[in-house]
């Protein structure tokens, strides 16, 4: 019996609570980093006050948003309108379990991992919709139909990228995708190379499921002022927010298990230390991604919404299904994929 | 031709990753920050900040109460009142005000002044925590005169051939 409950309830707990930690903080330091990186770039200097380096910014505000108030707006959704930051941010954190951080190290190394990280991501925007329309504002529900909208664009175009690199690696376990990676030439066996187009649509969705510069169009400062979080203020934002970098980092962290070898080594076996795999390669290949929404974000001004429309479903997606044909014929022909 | 080239420009996101290596290459440029409280920017010395009364070396004060800065200035900020000086007789203010608020920092009074007495300092760092700190008085302003009288000097001596 005792074995029981530890088996089934407290080590769970403890390995949800060393993913969850850590990304939490992980969170709070990125939201530091996009600062600094938004400043340099802006030839700025960020912040740079509390703490060494400004570090201890990020921490400050949230401290500041979680003793502030939450204001219920009249004629609000009680209900949902409280539901709606918890929908977003479960699923955000959820997905976390089966992403494989090294050859052992994975919460649940479910055999159906990809299939259920695209169910996880698809269930977040339910959190934004709900946001929107329980806040009984024209803003906020302005904001929720144009993110629903994208959401499922950019899904279908996420889900045939997802596709090819299925119909190379022949699993959906995540774990065995990045083994399928691996191979004698380092960085030349990774999927980016076959599957070069769908590599940048993936991550370029990725940036549109997010809704990140420049797809930000569900926020949209200057034209729908906050967009569906308009009304939360305090914690309820504080979880939205949280949610949102989560989910940034998942993505990079998706599109370096999927494309970029996950723990592999770009390097030969025989270099020594660096042809080591090990996890700090995915997070290096992580950082990069992340920093990659950083960069989009200095540099890109925001789509136009029939613009994202355009680009979801007249590009994008027509491109990813080509490359699923091609994908199999690579497969089929020995070119590449195991 | 031209179509299909810019067709495969777009594709192919020339253009963003052009743009993306304007921002990258900023990101490593010096910034232009002023760290302010740690860092100033160097200051003119016609700088017209904060106003000051002075005094010649002999700690005698220069105003005469002659009223010209009181009549050139445009935001009637300076309000003057003058009596004999009861020891010797002499012509002083007994009463000179300038309302901060009111005060535009044009540079009248000092530029109007025939005795060099009112000047505008460097200063540009004050605050009033109550209502009415704003009106400074005499007494105030030949203190901030006398606190800064090197300074003050040093600036009117650079800047004397172009008076």
């Amino acid at each position: 019996m005792g074995e029981q409950i530890l088996n089934q309830i407290i080590w769970p707990v403890i390995h949800i609570l060393c993913i969850v930690l850590p990304l939490v903080i992980t969170v709070a330091l990125y939201v530091w980093w996009e600062r600094k990186v938004l400043g340099w770039m802006h030839v700025r200097m960020g912040p740079n006050k509390v703490g060494p380096f400004g570090l201890l910014q990020a921490f400050a505000d949230v401290v500041k948003l979680l003793v502030k108030e939450v204001i219920l707006p009249t004629n609000a959704n009680r209900v949902l309108y409280y539901l709606a930051p918890l929908i977003a941010l479960v699923p955000a954190l959820a997905a976390w379990a089966v992403i494989p951080f090294s050859d052992r190290l994975v919460v649940s190394n479910a055999n159906a991992g990809l299939l259920y990280l695209l169910a996880m991501t698809s269930l977040g925007v339910y959190g934004i919709i709900l946001a929107g329309w329980a806040s009984n504002s024209r803003y906020a529900l302005l904001g929720a139909m144009r993110s629903a909208a994208q959401v499922i664009s950019y899904e279908l175009a996420m889900g045939l990228c997802l596709v090819c690199v299925l119909v190379l690696a022949g699993s959906l376990n995540l774990s065995d995708i990045v083994h399928a990676q691996e191979g004698t030439k380092g960085l030349l066996d990774w999927y980016w190379l076959p599957l070069l187009p769908v590599f940048v649509i993936y991550f370029i969705s990725g940036v549109a499921e997010t809704n990140r510069a420049p797809f930000d169009v569900a926020e949209g400062e200057s034209e729908i002022v906050a967009g569906f979080h308009v009304e939360y203020s305090g914690s309820a934002f504080a979880l939205f927010f949280l949610a949102e970098y989560a989910n940034m980092i998942l993505v990079s962290f998706l599109a370096s298990i999927l494309f970029l070898g996950g723990w592999l080594s770009p390097f030969p076996a025989s270099w020594g230390l660096i042809g080591h795999s090990s996890i700090l390669w995915l997070f290096a290949k992580a950082f990069f991604f992340a920093f990659m929404f950083l960069w989009f974000r200095a540099t890109f001004p925001r789509y136009r919404y029939d613009q994202i429309m355009r680009l979801g479903w007249k590009v994008f997606i027509p491109i990813a299904i080509v490359w699923v044909l091609v994908a199999g014929c690579m497969k089929y022909y020995g070119i590449a994929g195991a | 031709m031209k179509r299909i080239i810019s067709y495969f420009n777009s594709l192919l996101l020339a253009e963003l990753l052009k743009g993306m290596a304007v921002t990258m290459r900023y990101m490593f440029s010096p910034k232009y920050t002023m760290r302010y409280p740690m860092e100033h920017i160097p200051k003119s010395n016609r700088f017209r900040g904060l106003h000051a009364l002075r005094r010649y070396a002999n700690g005698e004060e220069r105003c005469i109460a002659c009223k010209l800065c009181e009549a050139v200035c445009p935001a009637l900020a300076i309000t003057i009142d003058s009596a004999p000086r009861a020891s010797d007789g002499q012509r002083r203010t007994t009463r000179y005000d300038i309302d901060l608020f009111k005060c535009i920092f044009c540079g009248f009074c000092e530029e109007s002044c025939p005795v060099d007495s009112i000047v505008e300092t460097s200063i540009h760092e004050y605050h009033f925590e109550q209502r009415g700190e704003n009106v400074v008085t005499k007494l105030q302003l030949l203190a901030i005169g006398d606190r800064f009288e090197a300074d003050i000097a040093a600036a009117r001596a650079q800047d004397a051939a172009y008076r």
